[in-house]
């Protein structure tokens, strides 16, 4: 045989700068800033044009105040406004604990007892496609606690896509995990614990989000129904309330912190889905070139 | 190597499975496993290779016939390796390797040392606290091998576990496969479709015909262990090689 040389061509050490890659860079970098940036200006020119709209027309602040008498509002009535969130804030969290322990609680029966969850589906579906408003008059003639009413109705908003996601989740697992699983004598509880709710995990935190936001609408929208009757309501009654007096800078305010309320609750949960996800799951993960 | 001069580990008595009535998948399948046998049960698709090698790990019952097992198969006695790695993604590579004594409700430090040896031996001490997606397809299933050796099984098998991989990967871990099997002195059953890669490994290939499946033909691999790279390239390799795909080609005809 002859023998060959194998010449090997050391790399050269020059620097080459790829236009294309430069560009996307700069892209990126403008994007990253831009998330931030845009939405401010975006927001400051609509504030900027509610003022001048006001001030132009001369709007009576009865028909729509300017947004400084908004703030301004926010600020004097903080005490009656911060008892009210309060109350709506506190009825949401408790629907929403109520919604994962009953939705959890729900799909692991349902994987449990396949019998179970065709007999029971249904109705859970029934009762989501339902709108609460429609519900929520009946719950208050029947039960007798403003509070287990409102709970009630912001729980039947919110357990659903918990119930569906999580029952989804335990029902992905991959089949030659669960076989690994059987060969190594792994009893229903082992199966469950090690497999099937780790598993399930990124989908019950997204079914999470989804239920934070509908909670806290379920919470409204149950006190609109509840009505301006009882001491102690939450941002909802002070709407109604303020619509009664024409107060329409004080219902602003009200609105602007159930908005708040809602980004807040989305960005915690976001918050602790990449806490509890970000090691391993696509979803959390860098976009690697 | 004299297979007889081997303690019997298990056996296939007339191994028959149909599924959905009138599909079957095996029909009279005969095999014995020595105690340190590499067996390849090599066939073209849909020859019921894999379903006897679930038969085996009790993933699936026999329709008829049964697995003699010689020795105790509880827990912890069979490993097995799957085509794809099949990793828990949410947990770190030791972790994973924990797993089958996890099972068996046997604490993380209680086990530690016998973890730590079987990454070793997979050459993956350094990434024991990595988690399964930092980790190339190749690694993947080094891991797959030490959560498959760490209870000391009594067999190993695989299913097609290489198949995924680039050749390259696929002859690193052929190699390390071997030298791991010389140190530990295991009992493998290795599923494939690749004629080249039973020749390589195994000292014994069950050649399988399809419709319905079964075991047409066993053939002896003579050669002695420790095979190297040069084995690869040797005559009698292609000599074994040939008479491998002259009865699979049987197979596929019957």
């Amino acid at each position: 045989m002859a023998s060959t040389d194998i010449k090997v061509d050391s790399p050269s050490t020059n620097k080459v700068v790829d236009k294309n890659e430069l560009l996307k860079k700069r892209k990126e970098r403008n994007i990253r800033i831009g998330k931030w940036v845009m939405p401010i200006i975006v927001f400051m020119i609509t504030i900027y044009l509610w003022y001048w709209i006001v001030q132009v027309n001369s709007i009576p602040h009865y028909i729509l105040p300017g947004p400084f008498l908004v703030v301004t509002t926010l600020i004097q009535d903080f005490q009656i406004l911060l008892s009210a969130l309060q109350i709506t804030i506190q009825i949401t969290l408790m629907a929403l604990a109520v919604a994962v322990i009953g939705g959890v609680g729900l799909a692991i029966l349902f994987t449990q007892s396949k019998f179970f969850e065709i007999s029971f589906f249904p109705y859970a579906v029934i009762l989501q496609v339902t709108p609460i408003i429609s519900i929520a008059p009946l719950i208050f003639i029947y039960v007798d606690n403003r509070t287990v009413g409102l709970l009630l109705c912001a729980w039947i908003v919110a357990f659903f896509p918990i119930l569906s996601n999580t029952t989804l989740g335990l029902n992905s697992v991959d089949h030659n995990l669960k076989d690994l699983f059987k060969i190594y004598g792994a009893n229903r509880w082992q199966k469950l614990l090690h497999l099937q709710i780790p598993s399930a995990l990124p989908y019950f935190l997204g079914g999470l989000r989804i239920a934070g936001g509908l909670a806290l609408i379920g919470a409204v929208v149950a006190e609109y129904v509840a009505g301006t009757g009882g001491i102690g309501s939450g941002l909802a009654y002070t709407i109604l309330e303020a619509g009664y007096r024409l107060n329409i800078p004080r219902m602003f305010a009200a609105l602007l912190l159930i908005a708040g309320t809602g980004v807040f609750i989305f960005a915690i949960l976001s918050f602790l889905s990449h806490l509890l996800l970000h090691k391993w799951h696509e979803s959390a993960l860098q976009k690697e070139n | 190597m004299n297979n007889n001069s081997r303690p019997l580990l298990l056996e296939l008595k007339k191994v028959g499975k149909t599924f959905s009535e009138d599909i079957v998948a095996l029909r009279d399948m005969e095999l014995k496993i020595h105690s340190g046998d590499f067996i390849s049960l090599l066939g073209p698709s849909g020859c019921g290779k894999s379903t006897a090698l679930r038969i085996i790990a009790g993933l699936t019952e026999p329709t008829v016939g049964e697995v003699d097992w010689k020795v105790n198969h509880g827990s912890g006695a069979i490993g097995v390796v799957f085509q794809e790695a099949t990793l828990l993604p949410w947990t770190t590579v030791e972790k994973n390797v924990w797993l089958p004594f996890r099972l068996q409700n046997k604490s993380f430090k209680e086990k530690k040392d016998e973890i730590e040896r079987s990454l070793e031996l997979v050459g993956l001490k350094d990434f024991t606290k990595s988690y399964p997606r930092e980790l190339s397809g190749g690694m993947k299933m080094r891991v797959a091998i030490a959560r498959a050796l760490v209870t000391d099984p009594e067999v190993i098998l695989m299913d097609e576990p290489f198949a995924a991989l680039d050749e390259i990967t696929r002859f690193k871990l052929n190699n390390d496969l071997l030298a791991l099997r010389e140190t530990l002195g295991c009992t493998i059953i290795f599923v494939t479709h690749s004629v080249f890669e039973s020749v390589f490994l195994s000292d014994r290939i069950a050649v399988m015909a399809t419709r319905p499946g079964r075991v047409i033909q066993e053939l002896d691999v003579d050669e002695p262990y420790p095979r190297g790279e040069s084995f690869r390239t040797s005559s009698s390799y292609g000599v074994i090689c040939r008479k491998t795909s002259d009865a699979l080609k049987l197979a596929m005809e019957n």
